[in-house]
């Protein structure tokens, strides 16, 4: 982008303007184009398919009517948001009630900035990209808290604080999973994550011994903490905080809380694809590695496929447990999630003594576990379809 | 000791209660949804596939109504009102009105369980939105209809046999308990 960018200036496209400016606008522009054309109608289509997935769960339809099967069902939401009124409560702190959003917002729209789309596709390759990524996403915590305490209302706060103990116990663990990984890759470099691992799933790091493929799910598990997602969303648990740190939001500002609730779901899964799942990595194919742009389309969708897997997951998770408790949630965190990621942490580390050059057997055996895991799963599935002798219904609209 | 290995089966407990718990949400992927798209998405109208006893919105077939008024009467909260008048010339009695309150009726159906002919009954119709309450007044008399004398030794008008076979079976149905539908629906 940068040399792009220099050449456009030795060229004299833009005589007398400083260099700064142009390389500014360059990044608004780019700003711009990722935030209108990639990540609004990614979190929009989000919404709209966690409703239908959550919905055939539980032997439902879900929004089928604008566009077709209501995949358009997220701009008229956005629409309607749109011409709400916006109502600012009279005891609220209006500068801080007027900004939280844009916060959490910011907060969630910085970490695109170092996901690997592709080996070329990528914003800026941090030498530090992790640390960055677990950096900002530490924004959304002020947002909240902003949000939660310039509301003037109980159920904010509460909602805020709640919001504020779980972000900050469960970066804890999420830390210690994703430090695992730094180890077993050596660099913190998301781009150079990617290549410590190949294209084929032995070769994925989530596989590369017993203690990285613990430290997948506590990451996966904290990752949602953090998300405030079902089964961690006690900060809006409706239940008993009406809507937590959104009670007070209506228009437009309440839907920029859920667009980057909606949006995180894609990076969560994005992180986790470039940390355990081997990223953009594509098998060596000849006539497809000869030419950059088939290449750099077929590994943004492989990435893409992976990230959005995990964000079914989210789902599918969402739509299986119950909400737990604020004391059930710190003692998960703090009595079982934390000493198990110091084991893994401490695991991998002996692990790279034993091994320093990594143990190809080992890597195998435990993608043989994670395919009968798999096996395991389909089998109870098929289990649960015949002992429940439902209707049969494989097609997945309605 | 006992603490570890309590700390241990929470941690197997969890994972495997979580796992079983994902694959009946999974499972649920090949079922059928419960959801019945009504009004637009069905495959056929709700009307039809109402069972038979079901109390709808009250219809009269004024062609088999003999005028007895004993709907009227038995009506707890008389949502039906009914004018019969005599014919100066012919002297024959006619209807001049028979309107039912469709905003009163409580569908006890009393007034078609005591029907002598089945003429009034529950019809399959469940859809009465209105703008106006006025609306909901159903006027089945709209000209003055004649009464309905049942002739000794069966209906001969084969029309007529036709509607009061019908109301009878209704009856029959409706208002008996130990009819021959009610038994075949609750089995």
């Amino acid at each position: 982008m940068q040399q792009l960018l220099d050449q456009l200036i030795q060229e004299g496209n833009f005589p007398g303007v400083p260099k700064e400016i142009v390389y500014a606008a360059a990044m608004l522009l780019a700003a711009f184009a990722v935030l209108s054309f990639f990540v609004a109608p990614l979190a929009g289509v989000t919404s709209w398919l966690e409703r239908r997935v959550w919905a055939r769960m539980q032997s439902r339809v879900g929004p089928n009517r604008v566009g077709p099967q209501g995949i358009l069902q997220w701009l008229a939401d956005g629409i309607k948001n749109l011409l709400k009124e916006d109502i600012i409560p009279a005891a609220a702190d209006k500068w801080l009630f007027c900004m939280a959003p844009y916060v959490v917002f910011v907060g969630f729209l910085a970490t695109f900035v170092v996901i690997p789309f592709g080996s070329q596709l990528i914003v800026a390759d941090l030498n530090i990209g992790i640390l960055y990524l677990l950096a900002v996403t530490s924004l959304v915590v002020v947002g909240i808290l902003m949000a939660g305490w310039a509301s003037n209302n109980k159920w904010s706060l509460l909602g805020g604080m709640r919001s504020a103990a779980q972000i900050v116990s469960y970066e804890i663990p999420a830390g210690l999973a994703v430090l695992t990984i730094i180890f077993a890759a050596g660099t913190m470099s998301m781009q150079g994550i990617i290549k410590a691992q190949g294209w084929a799933p032995w070769d994925w790091l989530l596989f590369y011994n017993p203690f990285t493929f613990g430290a997948f799910f506590l990451y996966f598990t904290a990752a949602l903490a953090e998300g405030n997602r079902t089964p961690f969303d006690i900060p809006e648990a409706e239940s008993e905080l009406v809507a937590g740190y959104v009670t007070e939001y209506s228009g437009m500002r309440f839907l920029f809380f859920f667009f980057a609730e909606w949006g995180n779901l894609y990076v969560i899964g994005a992180i986790a694809t470039t940390l355990f799942l081997g990223g953009w990595q594509v098998p060596p194919i000849p006539w497809v590695t000869d030419q950059p742009v088939l290449l750099a389309i077929l590994q943004f969708v492989v990435f893409f496929v992976k990230a959005y897997f995990w964000v079914f997951v989210a789902m599918w998770v969402r739509g299986t447990l119950p909400r737990v408790r604020v004391d059930q949630l710190m003692s998960l965190c703090w009595k079982y999630m934390v000493p198990l990621s110091f084991v893994c942490l401490l695991g991998t580390a002996g692990w790279m003594v034993l091994f320093p050059r990594g143990n190809r057997l080992a890597s195998v055996g435990m993608f043989l576990v994670g395919v009968a895991i798999l096996l395991q799963f389909a089998k109870r599935v098929r289990y649960q379809i015949r002992h429940a002798r439902p209707e049969l219904y494989w097609k997945p609209y309605i | 000791m006992s603490t570890l290995v309590g700390y241990v089966n929470n941690i197997t407990e969890t994972v495997t209660t979580i796992f079983e718990g994902m694959a009946i949400t999974f499972s649920h992927f090949a079922r059928r949804p419960m959801t019945i798209q009504y009004p637009d998405r069905i495959e056929k109208p709700v009307q039809e596939t109402l069972p038979l006893r079901y109390r709808g919105i009250l219809e009269v077939d004024l062609d088999i109504c003999t005028g007895c008024l004993a709907c009227e009467r038995v009506c707890p909260i008389t949502c039906i009102t009914i004018g019969i008048e005599m014919n100066k010339e012919t002297k024959q009695r006619a209807f001049s009105h028979f309107d039912i309150d469709i905003c009163k009726c409580m569908y006890c159906g009393l007034c078609a369980e005591i029907c002598p002919t089945g003429s009034i009954r529950h019809s399959q119709e469940f859809e009465g939105a209105c703008y106006n309450p006025a609306g909901l007044v159903r006027h089945f008399a709209k000209e003055p209809v004649p009464l309905y004398k049942p002739k000794k030794g069966g209906e001969t008008d084969p029309k007529l046999a036709m509607k009061a076979e019908v109301g009878l079976k209704y009856l029959d149905e409706f208002a008996t308990p130990e009819g021959k539908a009610a038994g075949a629906e609750e089995g």
